[in-house]
């Protein structure tokens, strides 16, 4: 498997920048199985990403790829998918690049369904700038920015893309790498914006603070926290305090921008004529 | 089912130390202890002939440093 993983690597950039034990890797690889098992062709396919550790991804990868300004990635993608919607297009943001940069970006491209795939790998930190809390960093965690303790509450990224008018909304952890792969390709097959929430571990910059240990450690951390959507079904809401609900979490029906707009484009060009 | 377990399978551990950062996941995770950190630190294949190829190092290695690839005989 290696070698049909590396045939979309871009292997004189390696090895990467990335930490040992930080699960951003894992993402990277569960996006590279799946565009393998979608059987995209690569020069159709383009991965967008942002700023942060994260989105150092989209160098790694033999595709078409964009590595944009912070925040701004979902707009880069939205106007690649106007231009060309016959291209395949992921986008891969940070928890903070996709929620509070890029805030207002996430919640339009969902509102608009447009068809994009977007991974968002919440590692619950700005881990690139030094360790600062992020929208996604649980109340009571500490970040550099939160020497006592974070006094905000987190958002719930996938109620944030569902309420936003997203079509496809799942989440796995980097310990389950297989699920993770099998709902990008899923979110990959939805005509609609998808959004795939993977929980990573940044063992520097957020285990080390918050003693979880090192990478390993924070890997079967999230073994013991996730819950399946089926167990999460029979559980009561004081069970699931703390826990990570895995799986497809949504799936909705909606109008998908680009074909909306190109149907607008046949109707003016028809009148003209 | 005993005559499914008995396919003779060929089972390719392939190891790039250069781009491992021995964060010791793949050595964790392995059911049959084929896997250990080397001297320096890095990953090395210890008992190749106990590998089943479930490939759970190979999915969780943050570094793309192992593969593992099983052919049926």
């Amino acid at each position: 498997m290696l070698s049909q993983v590396e045939s979309h690597l871009r292997s004189d950039r390696f090895p990467h920048i990335w930490c040992p034990g930080c699960g951003n890797g894992i993402v990277l690889s569960a996006l590279v199985r799946a565009i393998e098992e979608l059987g995209y062709d690569p020069d159709k396919t383009v991965v967008v990403s942002g700023i942060g550790c994260s989105s150092r991804a989209a160098g790694y990868l033999d595709f078409n790829t964009l590595h944009t300004t912070h925040g701004r990635a979902l707009a880069f993608a939205t106007g690649i998918k106007l231009a060309r919607p016959e291209l395949d297009v992921f986008v891969l943001m940070g928890d903070g690049d996709a929620t509070a940069i890029g805030g207002n970006h996430f919640i339009h491209a969902a509102r608009r369904n447009i068809d994009l795939t977007a991974i968002i790998f919440n590692n619950s930190i700005y881990g690139m700038t030094g360790g600062q809390y992020s929208p996604l960093t649980p109340p009571g965690k500490r970040a550099t920015t939160a020497p006592y303790g974070n006094i905000e509450r987190s958002f719930d990224i996938a109620e944030l893309a569902k309420g936003a008018g997203a079509t496809y909304v799942a989440r796995a952890t980097t310990y389950h790498a297989t699920m993770l792969e099998k709902l990008i390709v899923a979110g990959a097959r939805n005509k609609g914006f998808s959004v795939i929430e993977a929980i990573t571990a940044c063992p520097v910059g957020y285990g080390r603070r918050n003693k979880m240990g090192n990478g390993l450690q924070m890997l079967l951390w999230q073994k013991e926290q996730a819950v399946t959507v089926k167990q999460a079904e029979k559980m009561s809401p004081e069970e699931l305090q703390d826990k990570i609900i895995i799986g497809e979490l949504y799936r909705g029906e909606a109008p998908e921008y680009t074909a909306m707009y190109e149907e607008i484009i046949a109707r003016t060009k028809g009148k003209n004529q | 089912m005993a005559e499914a377990l008995a396919i003779p399978r060929a089972i390719k551990i392939q190891v790039r130390q250069g781009w491992c950062k021995g964060c010791g996941i793949c050595v964790a995770l392995c059911p049959k202890e084929v896997l250990s950190l080397d001297g320096s630190g890095k990953v090395a294949v210890v008992n190749p002939d106990r590998c089943v190829g479930c490939g759970r190092c190979e999915i969780h290695c943050p570094d793309f440093a192992i593969g593992i690839e099983v052919k049926e005989q």
